[in-house]
């Protein structure tokens, strides 16, 4: 059971998809990381020795950013457009989608379930 | 697809005269360059100016820092107007 980059250990699946698991991570950069620490993709994740781990550990740090660190570029990325007021930024502090899409319809990934129109009962209520 | 390197930033040609304008002045953050040329990309010498960009009703005022080069000049001059729903009162209270 290897830990690579944090805390992903993915049992029993050949490399080039274990390393998917991580963050930052897809197949073209796993076969890239695999290739430079010169371990098969078909090597199966509880085959490694410590050896392995180790190369692609290296191989990792080398060439990606991964995990926190790249979770941490994307968040300071769209700060900066936050804090500039520049329109992508407003457009995330609303939480509406950034690229031009519509949202006369549609967009519910980013406004979340839909919220009922409210009547006027509810101003009543209060 | 982005913008070919070959053909350097767009900026509309009379704003670059009226950038070096600005820039012999003594006092360039006092002058404000009014401009409907939202499509311009903001360009290094732009830092420390202010422009006025048009939003299709009024001329709003954008100060350029550092961190807006490379984006254009429209993006900090919002066209819309939103001013919530009507059923929307329980998040003002």
């Amino acid at each position: 059971m290897a830990r690579i980059a944090g805390v992903d250990l993915p049992r029993n699946k050949r490399m080039e998809i274990a390393l998917t698991y991580i963050y930052g991570l897809g197949r073209k950069a796993a076969n890239v990381v695999l290739k430079h620490a010169g371990v098969s993709p078909d090597k199966k994740s509880d085959d490694l020795d410590e050896n392995d781990v180790r190369k692609i550990r290296d191989a990792i740090e080398a060439n990606y950013r991964v995990e926190g660190d790249l979770r941490r570029d994307v968040q300071m990325n769209i700060k900066r457009l936050m804090d500039l007021g520049a329109y992508r930024g407003t457009r995330h502090k609303r939480n509406l989608p950034v690229r031009g899409q519509r949202t006369h319809t549609n967009a519910r990934t980013r406004k979340g379930p839909r919220r009922m129109a409210v009547k006027k009962m509810g101003a009543v209520k209060k | 697809m982005p913008r070919s390197v070959k053909k350097g930033p767009f900026v509309e040609k009379y704003l670059n005269k009226k950038i070096a304008n600005a820039q012999k002045e003594t006092n360039p953050n006092k002058r404000v360059i009014t401009t409907y040329s939202r499509r311009s990309t903001i360009i290094p010498e732009m830092v420390g100016l202010t422009f006025a960009v048009h939003n299709g009703r009024k001329f709003l005022p954008v100060f350029i820092t550092e961190n807006m080069v490379g984006h254009k000049l429209g993006e900090f001059s919002p066209t819309r107007t939103f001013m919530g729903h009507s059923g929307d009162r329980k998040v003002g209270k």
